[in-house]
Order: C-alpha cells, then structure tokens, then sequence
C-alpha cells in the first residue's frame, strides 16, 4: 500500500500539472568509470541505469552515459560535453571521489544540481559555492564507525589496529574511524598501510599482531583487501576482524573464500535486503531494488555502486515532480528548482538508507543507511541489530 | 621484534627474493644477448597467473586468444618471406595448443595438467614478443629497443583488462598447510616457490656452465660478432633467450599467484622489483642479480613491518646509491678497457 503510494503522489502531481506548457524531456547525463582502475565500480551502475525506468511521473527520461575512465580531467570533459552539448538536466556520478571533486566544479558553474556516487563527504560539505549544486548518498564513515565500535563493545573489545590502503581512501578510513574511536574508547594501536598491488602484506600483518590489538580493520576497497585477512590468519591472528563498506562486492567472497568466515562489516543494508526484518526501514526498497537488478544480472550480483545509482533516480524523480512548476525541464529555473527540491528531500526511503537533506546536509544519511552484517559460509548474512530510529 | 616475528619476516622475504631473482636472471639473459630490457617480462609473470586462476576456474583462458592471432601473425610473416615450414609449424603448434585447451578446460586436470597447460599456453607468447616486436629491429640502438619494450608492456595490461577484467584472482597453493619445524611454522607453499627457485636457478647456471646451447648464448652475450664468426646466429640466441624467460616468467607467476591476489597489472611491480635486482647486478652477473633479488626482498619485508607506509619510497630509494655505486665501477672498467 505505502509503495502504491510513494507511487502515486508524483503521477498525481504530474497529472496537475499537465497544462503547463512544453512536455520536454528530462536529461539526465551520467559520468561512471566504466573503464580504468575504477571499472569495478562503474560497471554495476551503468547495469542499474539501464534497469531504471524512462520515465519520471509522466514525463519522459533519457540517459546519457559518459565513461571517464577513472581519471578526473576526462571526467571534468564528460561533464562540460553533458552540460554543453546534451544539456543535461542533472549529473549522475561520477564513481570515485577525486572524479566527482573535478566535477563539482563544473555543475555548480553551470547551475545543475549532480549526486556523486562516490563515497566522501567533502564533495558536498561543506555546502557552500560550487558544493550547493553537489549531493553525496554514500553514509559517511562514522556511520560505519558506529556500528563497528557497537559490536566491539558488545564483544568486549577495547584495543583496535588498522591496516589501510596507503593513499587517499585509507586515509580517510583511518582517519574517521580513529577520531570515532576516541569518543568510543576504544584505543587504536596500530596503523599499518599496503599497496592495492602489493604482492605481500605478511609485514603488516605480523606488525599490527605485534600489539595485540583484540579487533582489526580492514581500510582497503575491493579484493585487495582480503590479502591482509589471508595473511593474519595465516599468521594464527584469532580477534575479530572487520572490513568496511568499499570491500562489499561478490569478488571479494570468490577470492577470500572461506577464510572471510566470521568477518564483520558494516555497509548498506541493501546488501542483504531479504534478511532483513519486517520492520526495517529501507527493507522494501532494498528488496525492490535488488529483485530488480538481480532478475537481470544473476543472483548476487548485486552491488552498493548500483544501489547508489538507484537512489539517486528516486530522489530526482521526487524532486523533479515537485520543480516542474517552476519551469519545463531544459530551462535554468528548472534545474534549479531541482537542486532546491532535492535538498527538500524529507524523510524519502531509499534502497540503502532513508535521506532528509536541509540546506546545510547534502547528504542526508542517518544510522539507519547501514547495518552490521557477517560473513558465513561465503555468504553475506544480516546481524540482528536494535533497530535505529534515526 | 621478537626471534619468531624475525623468523616469519625473513621467511617472506626470501619468499619474494625468490621470484625477484627468477625475474632478475631472465631480465639479465635476456639483455645480455639481446640489448633489449624486457619491461614486459612482468606481464608473462601475471598473465600464467591469470591462466593458471581461470583454468582452476574451469574457464577458457582469455590468453589464448593471443597465443592464436600472435600464431597467426608469426606464421603470415614466415609464409610472406618464404619459409613455409616455418609458417605450418607456427600455424600447428598454437593451434594444437588452443584445441587440447578448449577441449580439456572444463575437465578437472589436477594441478600438474593445469600447469603444463599453463606452461605450454604462455611460453610461447614470450617468443611470439620476440618475433613480432624485437627481431625486426635486432640492430636498432638500446633506447629503441626500450622504447617498443615499454609498448609491448602496455600493449599486454590492456589486453589483459579487456580479457581477465579488473578484478583480483587467486589459485590455491600446490601445498597447502604449514609445519612446524622448532617451533617457526613454515608455509609450505613458501618452501615451494622457495625450492623451485634453487632448482631453476642451479638448472640455469649449469646450461650456461656446461653445455653448448648455454654456452652459445654467453658467446652472444660478450661479443655478438665473434659469436656469429663462428658460427652462432644472433637471432636464434635472441629466441632460446625468450624461450627461457618466456619458461621461468611463467613458471614464477604459477608460483607467487596462490601467495597473493594477481590483477592484470600486478606482473608490472613484481617485473620492476626484479629489474632492481638486476640493475644491481650491472644487467651482466647472474650470482649478483640473484643475490641482490634476496636482498630488495629483505629490505620490502622488513620495510613493511617497521615503516609500511614508506616501504616502496625505502625499496626505490635503494636503487640511487646502487647507481652511484654501479657507475663508479663501470667507469673504473671502462678506462681499463680504453688503455
């Protein structure tokens, strides 16, 4: 019934306006890193874009989608040929963080608002300047932190180590987490970095062990990660160890294998939308979401990158019912009468978390964007948690 | 540090001394009969150990569609300068190999038909680098040579994105497990890639000490015109060179991908730290290059354990006094030559 509705409401404003002059069609441009180091993460947003539906209440949707290659300038390019050339409407994307910093520019000059599928906070906070146009759907790492501490708490874990990515997306795991875990008490002592093509982190491993930390995290994205995890249980490493959200796709599960048994994460709770329980706030969403993509590409394929994609087509399609009487789509007014909207998000259930942006929250994430979830017998599997109210 | 951390760091670090020195002494063969600095020795590192992951996978490997159209190009351009038994055999081998690959893919090999498939899939494709990209230029300056190693270097990782895909494989270890020997567990994979090391490198160092290929090649090596006086072809010995780092790149990327997770870029780094080692050598001695792959093991191991955000700025930094070192001995030879 609720879903008829969240439905309904657009058509019926749609239908309100249906005087209004021009039905133009609303662009959407979307820069993804189809290709380059990136790729793994682009692929699964540019298969959601193609499952998303042509039409946003009764006014017709076009993509346009634009690979980057994971490298900022030709992202910034991509952007100026979508605003220049397609006159796009709203940017989708790009996927890393240093593609959408280059693109924020580009979209907040030209007066289009764009949510970044990337996950940093800094590329819509704080919202001032270009950073008015820019949203960020991804829940920051102290959402994340959050959740970890919780369950150290509960196993009685006080002493943390951190082997990370050596560049930029480690350190600002490292980073987040560590300040997270001053307020938690819980002390961080150690902080060991690798190389994604590192060929040993046996060192590390052996180095963070040396301080008999009782939990280890894991700041590393994608299946580079899981070679720490092999090392420290080769080691005989027995505390609890934890990943993060950026680790979250099947690949990591094929490589690992049952060496991830009994690893913790916390991530979006689309990942394991069908455990969910009854009540959970994004489970019909997340269920929606992933029946959908997985009845096209296979089951569990689904991925957070895609999930993302998703969420930014409901948030403009809300938005976009609610701007239309400030002027057709293709006009300036409407475009920013779209960003204006979207920062009105309220309270809008989404596939992996429920936003309520405000003008000075270009996010709009609470703790109810993730959840704890373990990794047993190679499978994905929900911990139960005290529901968040918010 | 205690005696066991100690222990365990030494342990992998002669593990990846190990496979730096297979590099080491391909790189170094190769140059000294060739001129040419193999950059791509890497990529043969990463795509056997991309072969060897599809193929426990079940899959057809991507690679052999470049073992067919190198086969193909290798054998058109026999036929166009008229060596027709050259063409057939260029045609029949590769194709050999691709039908015994296709029909035994899906079929459970075990490891050692895994590996000879491996083997016989990405050796060759060293040879087919040669032919195609080298030999037409055997007499084109260093720098030139340099210059198509690093496209044949980018050339194979983007065709190894396109076939294997950005994401991460890893095959299981031949043995798997550790023992215990005094209280240290040792990974017996490690003793493997360890081992063979030893056996490959002694094998080497015999065929170069005693016999007459080997010796064919070391002829090549220190003065190619007197080699071809008597009678050696440079070109033949530019091949067997390929031939063997063709082998022992393959061979390495079969041992080191149960170790660690391979992408299609990976053989690059693993081909540098290997370059290092032989750099260190001067490109001319084995035993050098072989111990200097120990010792930039050694120094990324431990690096890694007290300062492993400067690990790589501590290995790479160690290459500028080698290089001072190394041109104070080279000058000091050369003004003894020019005496």
């Amino acid at each position: 019934m609720k879903r008829i509705l969240l439905k309904a409401v657009p058509v019926a404003i749609a239908t309100a306006f249906l005087n209004a002059p021009a039905q133009a069609e609303i662009k959407v441009g979307v820069i993804l890193s189809l290709t380059g180091p990136a790729a793994s993460l682009g692929a699964p947003a540019k298969n959601t874009i193609d499952i998303l539906p042509r039409k946003m209440g009764d006014e017709d949707v076009s993509y346009t989608v634009l690979d980057d290659a994971s490298d900022p300038s030709a992202a910034v390019r991509a952007a100026r040929k979508l605003v220049d050339e397609d006159k796009v409407d709203v940017i989708f994307g790009p996927s890393v963080t240093p593609t959408s910093l280059a693109v924020v520019e580009v979209a907040g000059q030209s007066g289009l608002p764009m949510i970044s599928f990337a996950g940093s906070a800094a590329i819509a906070s704080p919202v001032e300047g270009n950073k008015q146009w820019s949203y960020v759907l991804v829940a920051p790492e102290r959402t994340m932190a959050h959740y970890v501490f919780d369950q150290m708490k509960k196993d009685g874990d006080k002493t943390l180590a951190f082997i990370s990515f050596n560049d930029a997306f480690g350190d600002n795991i490292t980073r987040e987490f560590s300040a997270a875990a001053k307020e938690a008490g819980i002390e961080v002592v150690a902080d060991e970095r690798f190389n994604s093509k590192d060929t040993s982190v046996t060192a590390q491993a052996l180095s963070a062990m040396s301080k008999n930390p009782d939990a280890i995290l894991i700041g590393a994205s994608g299946t580079p990660g899981v070679t720490p995890v092999i090392e420290l249980r080769n080691a005989g490493y027995q505390g609890q160890i934890y990943l993060n959200q950026g680790m979250a796709n099947p690949d990591v599960l094929r490589v690992g294998k049952d060496v991830l048994d009994g690893v913790m994460l916390s991530v979006s709770p689309v990942l394991v939308a069908e455990q969910l329980p009854a009540d959970h706030p994004v489970k019909e969403r997340a269920t929606e979401y992933v029946t959908a993509y997985e009845g096209k590409y296979g089951e569990g394929s689904r991925s957070l990158f895609g999930a993302t994609a998703w969420d930014a087509f409901l948030i403009t399609e809300a938005a976009a019912a609610r701007a239309k009487d400030s002027g057709a789509p293709g006009t300036p007014e409407f475009r920013k009468a779209l960003s204006e909207q979207i920062q009105a998000t309220n309270e809008l259930v989404g596939a992996e978390a429920v936003f309520s942006m405000s003008p000075t929250n270009h996010n709009g994430t609470d703790l109810r964007a993730q959840t704890l979830v373990r990794i047993e017998g190679g499978k994905w599997t929900y911990v139960p948690q005290d529901q968040p109210s918010q | 540090m205690n005696g066991m951390i100690a222990a365990l760091l030494a342990q992998d670090a002669l593990t990846s001394g190990a496979i730096y020195a297979l590099l080491a002494i391909s790189l170094v063969m190769v140059f000294s009969t060739t001129r040419i600095l193999l950059i791509p020795q890497g990529e043969i590192v990463s795509l056997s150990a991309l072969t060897l992951a599809s193929l426990e996978a079940g899959h057809v490997p991507g690679t052999l569609w470049l073992l067919g159209l190198g086969g193909l190009v290798v054998a058109g351009l026999q036929a166009l300068s008229g060596q027709i038994r050259g063409a057939v055999l260029w045609l029949a081998i590769p194709g050999a190999i691709i039908a015994a690959t296709r029909l035994l893919a899906a079929h459970d090999l075990g490891a050692a038909g895994r590996m000879t498939l491996t083997l016989a899939i990405c050796a060759p494709l060293s040879v087919i680098m040669y032919r195609l990209a080298f030999r037409p230029l055997a007499r084109a300056p260093t720098l030139v040579l340099l210059i198509v190693a690093m496209a044949v270097h980018v050339l194979l990782t983007g065709f190894s994105l396109m076939v294997f895909g950005p994401e991460g494989f890893r095959t299981r270890p031949l043995l798997p497990g550790t023992i215990t020997v005094a209280g240290m567990p040792l990974r017996l994979q490690a003793l493997v890639i360890i081992g063979t090391a030893a056996v490959l490198l002694t094998a080497m160092a015999l065929y170069f000490g005693r016999t007459l290929g080997g010796k064919a090649l070391r002829a090549t090596a220190s003065n190619a015109t007197g080699a071809r006086l008597v009678g050696i072809r440079p070109e033949a010995a530019g091949e067997v060179a390929f031939l063997l780092a063709g082998l022992i790149g393959c061979i390495s990327g079969m041992l080191i991908s149960s170790m660690t997770t391979i992408y299609f870029d990976t053989g690059f780094m693993i081909g540098l730290k290997g370059f290092m080692a032989a750099i260190m050598a001067g490109l001319g001695s084995y035993p050098l290059a072989a111990a200097g792959a120990v010792l930039i093991g050694g120094i990324e191991s431990y690096a890694s354990f007290y300062a492993s955000a400067f690990k790589d700025v501590i290995v790479f930094a160690l290459i500028i006094p080698v290089l001072i070192w190394r041109n104070m001995i080279d000058s000091r030879n050369r003004d003894e030559e020019e005496e």
